[in-house]
């Protein structure tokens, strides 16, 4: 027999004290990061231009819609579309976000 | 008291059996899995399906944890599909353990065609076999497209029934999906790269908890084989009631598992 989802039983304010410190924290690794990023040397692949990036400020701005799902979101955004099984396995890791992804900025130059 | 159903412990020092047990746990399943380099002979997968056949459930038992296994080549070690078969060829005779609930963890690993190749030739073998079905389904940007080719390669084979066939590492993305197809789906918590306690218990606030478990898959990366309890802590100081914290981490394990007719809990420590 399929049960009801057991809701969450605090209350906003409680959800906002526990978690609070330590996404604060998570959010200033993420601004040290991307620091980091702007004062590396830069190199010919021109670091800024990384789909791992792009992703990251697409999921960035994802956060900041006001819509729910939001995790589902992310995990969407830096998904590969593509349907259909690759010819071989280039590779046995893998790197976290799509490597085809680009940004709105880029998108919105695009013509066809 | 709690199950840990995917967890590497070939992995693992004895140590963590120890902790595992101080923490309640009573029972784990160790899937097949990649031990971090490619073997290079079948040979090399019949030592590995010996040691988890006899020497971990020896291990486990010291400490009064049920060991149990699942057996198969990998997706990360199928792109050779001839070297692939015949490591398949290996798996039947040890299927008569008693130890082995099935065939897992396969999957895919990058979506490549030689992956979903030998992931149908494991679907065979269970069904020849009647055996139960882990699924492994891919990392990070290749989820939500592996576990849909997986999903469709066990629907178009048509045998496998899908209430005997648990997919694991399902994260927000992909779990919806999995449920609604009939499928069991496992949470796998990882500091990093998969779920974390604490989103595990969104999703099960999110989604509900039936055909829904968590698990550690402690290994040779970055994990944590005292990731159950610590979802099951997280749980409890969110104020959930502990038999919806039981049925997570306990009740839903078995009765999943129960289906093998081999699982079981009651093994006492021979130390």
């Amino acid at each position: 027999m399929s049960t009801s989802p057991p809701p969450l039983p605090l209350y906003r304010h409680a959800v906002v004290d526990r978690y609070f410190l330590e996404h604060r924290a998570k959010v200033l690794d993420l601004a040290a990061f991307l620091d980091r990023v702007d004062r590396a040397k830069p190199d010919a692949a021109d670091s800024n231009r990384d789909f791992r990036l792009d992703s990251l400020r697409g999921a960035i701005a994802l956060l900041l819609d006001g819509e729910p799902e939001r995790a589902k979101r992310v995990l969407d955004l830096m998904s590969d579309p593509s349907t259909e099984p690759i010819a071989a396995a280039p590779m046995k890791g893998a790197t976290g976000a799509w490597d085809g992804f680009k940004p709105a900025s880029a998108r919105d130059g695009e013509t066809g | 008291m709690y199950i840990d159903p995917h967890v590497h412990m070939v992995s693992r020092t004895t140590d963590d059996y120890q902790r595992m047990a101080l923490a309640g746990c009573v029972a784990i399943t160790e899937p097949a899995f990649w031990a971090g380099y490619d073997r290079s002979s079948p040979q090399g997968f019949h030592d590995y399906f010996s040691v988890l056949t006899d020497t971990e459930p020896k291990r486990a038992a010291q400490y009064g944890i049920a060991h149990h296994t699942w057996l198969c080549i990998n997706p990360k070690e199928a792109e050779d599909p001839v070297f692939a078969r015949e490591v398949l060829e290996i798996i039947p005779e040890f299927l008569k353990c008693e130890s082995v609930l099935g065939i897992g963890e396969i999957g895919l690993n990058k979506n490549s065609r030689n992956e979903l190749e030998i992931l149908e030739a494991h679907l065979q073998l269970a069904a020849d076999h009647d055996q139960m079905v882990l699924v492994h389904t891919p990392h990070l940007e290749d989820k939500r497209k592996g576990t849909r080719l997986i999903m469709d390669a066990i629907k178009n084979h048509g045998v496998l029934d899908p209430n005997r066939v648990l997919i694991d590492h399902v994260e927000e993305h992909t779990v919806r999906d999995v449920l609604d197809r009939g499928y069991w789906a496992g949470m796998t918590l990882y500091p990093d790269t998969k779920c974390t306690p604490q989103r595990a218990a969104d999703i099960f606030e999110m989604h509900g908890t039936d055909r829904l478990w968590i698990n550690s898959a402690g290994d040779w990366g970055p994990s944590d084989p005292l990731a159950v309890p610590k979802c099951r802590d997280e749980m409890r100081r969110r104020g959930h009631l502990e038999a919806t914290i039981r049925k997570v981490s306990f009740d839903n394990p078995l009765e999943f598992l129960s289906q093998t007719g081999r699982f079981r809990i009651d093994v006492q420590p021979t130390r």
